[in-house]
């Protein structure tokens, strides 16, 4: 059940000085469906979840977490990194049918 | 015995002081955070939430309603329909050109002769300028559009028309907001003023006012239109639900509007 044109945002300062310690936030729309509920029919719908969404910083991971099918709906995941270097973060999530959904964000460091 | 019976009685009496101050409406000193979610005797339903979903709220990136505002703006850009034109070509900017319209809808359209909503208005637009089909009621379409539209009056006082040919519709919500229906035969009235503020079960009723609608319902893990909201306490109560854009739906928008008048917008609200 492949979903169409998912939206992502993001929060992520576009400046930074040396050694901050910068707060990301994202949020992704996507149904996480747990697999326990069931559609107007009463049919159980199948578990369809984003199970993993990693971040890179100039290519190298700075965070990774594993979903599992008790996250709510469009989930919203912060965490804290140090800025240390210019230059761009890249956001990965991937679904349980095997879809990759990406965004990216620059940053100055000075 | 006569020691047990005294001590007997000021337990019961207890028991039921207890009892009364537990099913009181809250009473607390109003927090000064929420001072612009009430005007007079009108509250926002923010003011029922809990720290934790206020949070969510405020937050623009952690409030799932700009999911959809986002993919509004989109819609709003993008050309559609035969005409081969889009919102943007001859509204410009949303930012300008749509601030405080939605805050005005339900009203009065004198072209077609009836009260519309701001859904309905969308739709004309798409069918009678663009020459685009019109979205359908709850689709992804239209609640980011009408939600995107809608954000553009956020802060901005509800201000409904209910005077002149507005009246009657006005009437016609207030009926059916007044009458009881239903297995449970009970109306709007009952939850949302008489025991407003009270609690049902370990949940507190709200006034039911409209000012952040569309709404991101947690327990609906997605946004939804105000006349959703209307077929699930009309099923709450074991009434049968309207279908969307039905006439009654919209009289009744436009009562409930006028009973947040001059609340501020607050689309995309999130709530329980």
């Amino acid at each position: 059940m492949a979903i169409q044109n998912v939206a992502s945002r993001l929060l992520v300062p576009s400046m930074a000085k040396k050694g901050d310690i910068i707060e990301i936030k994202t949020i992704i729309m996507h149904p996480m469906y747990s697999g326990f509920t069931k559609d107007q029919n009463g049919k159980t719908i199948p578990r369809e979840i984003i199970n993993t969404f990693t971040v890179s910083y100039n290519g190298k991971q700075v965070f990774k977490m594993e979903l599992q099918p008790s996250i709510s709906s469009n989930p919203f995941i912060s965490f804290f990194v140090k800025a240390d270097q210019s230059g761009s973060f890249e956001f990965t999530w991937v679904d349980d049918n095997g879809d990759v959904y990406k965004n990216q964000a620059q940053i100055t460091v000075t | 015995m006569v020691r047990r019976a005294l001590l007997v009685a000021v337990g019961a009496a207890m028991i039921v002081a207890l009892a009364w101050i537990l099913a009181r409406p809250v009473i607390s000193a109003p927090d000064p955070s929420f001072a612009k979610y009430i005007v007079g005797e009108e509250k926002s339903g923010y003011v029922y939430l809990d720290s934790q979903t206020r949070a969510m709220e405020d937050d623009d990136v952690s409030n799932p309603g700009f999911l959809w505002v986002d993919k509004g703006k989109a819609l709003w850009n993008a050309t559609d329909g035969t005409a081969g034109t889009s919102c943007a070509a001859c509204h410009g900017a949303a930012e300008t050109s749509m601030k405080g319209v939605a805050a005005t809808y339900p009203k009065y359209d004198r072209k077609l002769g009836k009260l519309i909503d701001l859904e309905q208005r969308i739709n004309l637009e798409r069918t009678q300028r663009m020459g685009a089909a019109p979205y359908a009621w709850e689709s992804e379409q239209l609640l980011a559009l009408t939600t995107y539209v809608k954000l553009q009056s956020r802060g901005m006082p509800v201000h409904v028309a209910i005077d002149g040919p507005a009246h009657k519709y006005w009437l016609e919500g207030k009926k059916y907001y007044q009458t009881r229906r239903g297995q449970l035969n009970m109306s709007c009235e009952q939850c949302h003023v008489e025991y407003a503020d009270h609690l049902l079960r370990a949940d507190r009723l709200s006034q039911g006012q409209t000012n952040g609608f569309p709404t991101y319902r947690l327990s609906w893990q997605g946004i939804g239109s105000v006349q959703r909201r209307f077929q699930s306490c009309n099923v709450k109560i074991r009434a049968n639900p309207l279908p969307y854009g039905s006439a009654t739906y919209v009289a009744l928008e436009l009562y409930v509007a006028s009973r947040g008048e001059g609340l501020p917008i607050e689309t995309p609200a999130v709530r329980k």
